[in-house]
């Protein structure tokens, strides 16, 4: 059920409206470089800090890397063809593949579960919300330090908890079948609390003779939810999920405390072995090729989804 | 019209004042004293800032015709990061302490000078002399001095002496070589009711940077991993595999924890007691000499076929892009921070390993030792210890290595094809450098 998207009405359509006649030639060009004089700063910070950047990486990407008196030479696809037989870039991305598709589903899918629960009237209320959001106000960095010492064999806490139920040890991090579902887990509870935040708000915005309708109509809690808050809230889900796919490939500084992409790059994920090729390996022009491929991938899913998702959502 | 004015005047002022200001700077340039950045990486805890404050302080005090600058760059890793951005944007710093295994990457880089062009009286050759030897293998290469030690440590073993005693183990003799350390960890190793274990016997690290810790291993049983150049190394040597099957094999026999162990928790698990022997840097000392609730030793390497563990740690190098007396005054910096009574001081501050004999023959130092001995272990071993995996593109190389190391350890591979697999992709990368 497509409906118009709201116009931004608060901007005038025509200047007739606010009862102001058009302005004469001169003055109306002083008021377009008057506009423009007020976009330049932002579009110059864009322009300089993510636009040049992105065209420069991927001129970068088809030449060699500058090493010491050698200068950058066009290698054209070169680049590319190293990638396509770097056995770990490939277990990078299938790894961040791995790590997206389980963290997206499952932190998008707990956030929504916390947030029908927070939003209940019940005692204690505020005190679980903000115990659901305080993951996301710590630093990751201090977040993996806390989660190294979880599962830490013999007395980290997960092995306490496991040990009790007479389960046997684990060396969760040192273990390439659980290493990456260990870093994993640790990214869905860091994000879960944030996209809660969004949804708790979305709960809170709608109107709550909704609900008294459907109580009159005798519709069950179930049907309430997926017949009414569900739809409602398929804009904040288009949102999250945005921000879940961008943290999915973006969410790597916990591997730096935690694995460093170990054992053996089971937990290496993408951007993490693009830090390595780009600052331990010095090799810019591999990193510059990586790093393409990366904006490919985060460019093709933004686009899919803000074209072809955002059309099946119901605004309001 | 009359904005007009305005502006062409504004212009011409500002040229004018432009002018003047050069002029001026310049003559102020021939005053003010050479200007020495300097960056540093902290990598233990304690107060380095302030001893490195306070180093510049009296430097300067003593020649005050030049200005060094100390500026903090973080970790290892992130202080080559901007040393090396800086360099590229053609400003590097002055002179900078980084890891001694980044010598050749620097080389590569074009971006350091060598020492042999400062060292010119009879004097800076006897200071140069006075390095350990282990540290100056990390240091030179192609017969020139790209590095200066300055922050060393070196891999040591420390033991649980209570854990000794309830083993029926004599807690004052540490294990001296593989087949008392294998002897004694399974001695050592403990388990509960149920069958699991509760103490490790011996426990190595090997997260992060595991080619560090097997060197250890390799060193003891007579292999050397890479060539003085840079340019080949020999992982698949059969001393090598041998070494790494030890390894594995501790933790095949139960008494060295199973897969990656992690380096950050190693000492941690000595505290706990859930180690009874582990192998880490001398940098750590300070710290288990704080937390450990329990009488400790510290002890050299057990040796195989002879004694040995790699140094590690930083040295100072001076970059290209500075001026002659920039890096004339750098030099005459790290003359002066590396003299013995300064390195003496420096290692009793930080824990870190005196770079020179001539330190551990000052006064202050020695009665540090008498008071503290565990403190001397890592200069006894110094004479046996070997350089530092290093190659160019070394990153990479030990990268391979790292992986085919973590492979054997989780049993993704058996010791001899990692080593293949790893020594395969370090000729592929070394290829350029032949």
């Amino acid at each position: 059920m497509p409906k118009p998207r709201p116009t931004a009405s608060c901007v005038p359509t025509s200047n007739s409206r606010l009862g102001v006649s058009l302005p004469p030639p001169m003055e109306h060009r002083q008021h377009v470089i008057h506009i423009w004089l007020m976009l330049l700063p932002a579009l110059l910070l864009l322009l300089a800090f993510t636009h040049w950047p992105v065209v420069s990486t991927l001129f970068d990407s088809f030449h060699s890397t500058p090493k010491g008196v050698r200068a950058s030479v066009w290698v054209g696809l070169d680049n590319y063809r190293v990638m396509l037989d770097d056995p770990v870039f490939r277990k990078a991305l299938a790894n961040n593949l791995w790590f997206a598709g389980v963290t997206i589903p499952l932190s998008i899918g707990l956030a929504l579960v916390m947030a029908l629960w927070v939003n209940e009237r019940m005692a204690g209320r505020a005190l679980l919300r903000m115990a659901y959001f305080t993951p996301t106000v710590l630093p990751m960095i201090a977040v993996a330090n806390i989660w190294l010492f979880f599962y830490t064999p013999q007395y980290g806490l997960l092995e306490q908890v496991s040990g009790a139920m007479g389960l046997p040890a684990q060396n969760w991090l040192g273990n390439p079948t659980t290493a990456l579902g260990a870093v994993t887990l640790v990214a869905v509870w860091k994000e879960a609390g944030f996209f809660m935040i969004f949804y708790l708000a979305a709960l809170q915005g709608m109107n709550p003779s909704l609900r008294e309708a459907a109580a009159i109509e005798g519709a069950s809690r179930w049907t309430f939810f997926r017949r009414v808050q569900w739809p409602l809230l398929m804009p904040t889900t288009v949102f999250v999920l945005v921000n879940a796919f961008i943290n999915g490939f973006r969410m790597v500084d916990h591997l730096f405390v935690m694995t460093r992409g170990g054992p053996d790059n089971a937990s290496t994920l993408l951007l993490y072995y693009l830090y390595e090729v780009g600052f331990s390996f010095w090799d810019t022009a591999y990193a510059s090729a990586i790093t393409v491929v990366l904006v490919a991938i985060l460019a093709g899913v933004a686009l899919l989804q803000f074209f072809v998702l955002d059309r099946r959502v119901h605004y309001q | 019209m009359k904005r007009k004015t305005f502006l062409q005047l504004t212009t011409l002022k500002t040229i004018a004042a432009c002018a003047l200001l050069t002029g001026a700077a310049g003559q102020l340039l021939a005053q003010t004293p050479v200007e020495v950045q300097f960056f540093y990486p902290v990598a233990v805890g304690g107060p380095i800032a302030k001893t490195i404050d306070g180093f510049a302080a009296d430097f300067m005090k003593a020649n005050p015709q030049i200005k060094v600058t100390p500026i903090y760059a973080g970790s290892y890793q992130e202080s080559i990061v901007k040393a090396l951005t800086a360099h590229k944007s053609g400003t590097p710093p002055v002179t900078s302490v980084l890891l001694s295994t980044d010598m050749f990457t620097l080389i590569d880089e074009d971006a350091v000078v060598p020492f042999d062009n400062f060292v010119k009286t009879a004097q800076d050759q006897t200071w140069l002399k006075g390095f350990y030897p282990a540290f100056m293998q990390n240091s030179q290469t192609g017969g020139k001095t790209w590095g200066i030690p300055f922050q060393r440590s070196t891999v040591v073993m420390y033991w649980n002496k209570d854990l000794f005693k309830a083993a029926g183990l004599d807690p004052n003799k540490a294990p001296a070589n593989w087949a008392e350390l294998k002897n004694a960890a399974t001695k050592l190793t403990q388990k509960d009711a149920s069958g699991k274990v509760s103490t490790w016997g011996v426990q190595i690290p090997s997260s992060g940077f595991p080619y560090w810790l097997f060197q250890t291993l390799s060193t003891t049983n007579g292999a050397v991993l890479a060539n003085e150049a840079g340019t080949a190394v020999r992982f698949d040597d059969p001393k090598v595999v041998e070494a790494l099957q030890y390894w594995v094999d501790l933790g095949k026999s139960g008494i060295h924890p199973p897969g990656v162990v992690e380096w950050g928790t190693t000492p941690k698990d000595f505290f706990e007691r859930k180690a009874a022997i582990i192998f880490t840097t001398t940098g750590n000392l300070t710290n288990i000499k704080a937390n450990a609730k329990f009488d400790f030793g510290v002890g050299m390497i057990p040796a195989n076929a002879r004694r040995g563990s790699p140094t590690g740690g930083g040295n100072f190098y001076i970059f290209k892009k500075s001026t002659p007396a920039q890096q004339q005054a750098a030099f005459e910096f790290i003359r002066w921070v590396t003299q013995p009574e300064r390195a003496a001081q420096w290692s009793i501050d930080t824990g870190y390993v005196a770079v020179s004999q001539a330190a551990y023959d000052t006064p202050v130092l020695k009665q540090y030792g008498l008071s503290f001995p565990a403190a001397l272990v890592a200069r006894d071993q110094l004479p046996v210890a070997v350089a530092e995996l290093s190659t160019h593109d070394n990153q990479r190389v030990t990268k391979a290595l790292n992986d085919g190391l973590q492979a054997a350890l989780t049993g993704s591979k058996t010791t001899a094809q990692a080593m293949k697999d790893a020594q395969a992709e370090a000729d592929r990368i070394l290829r350029a450098y032949k």
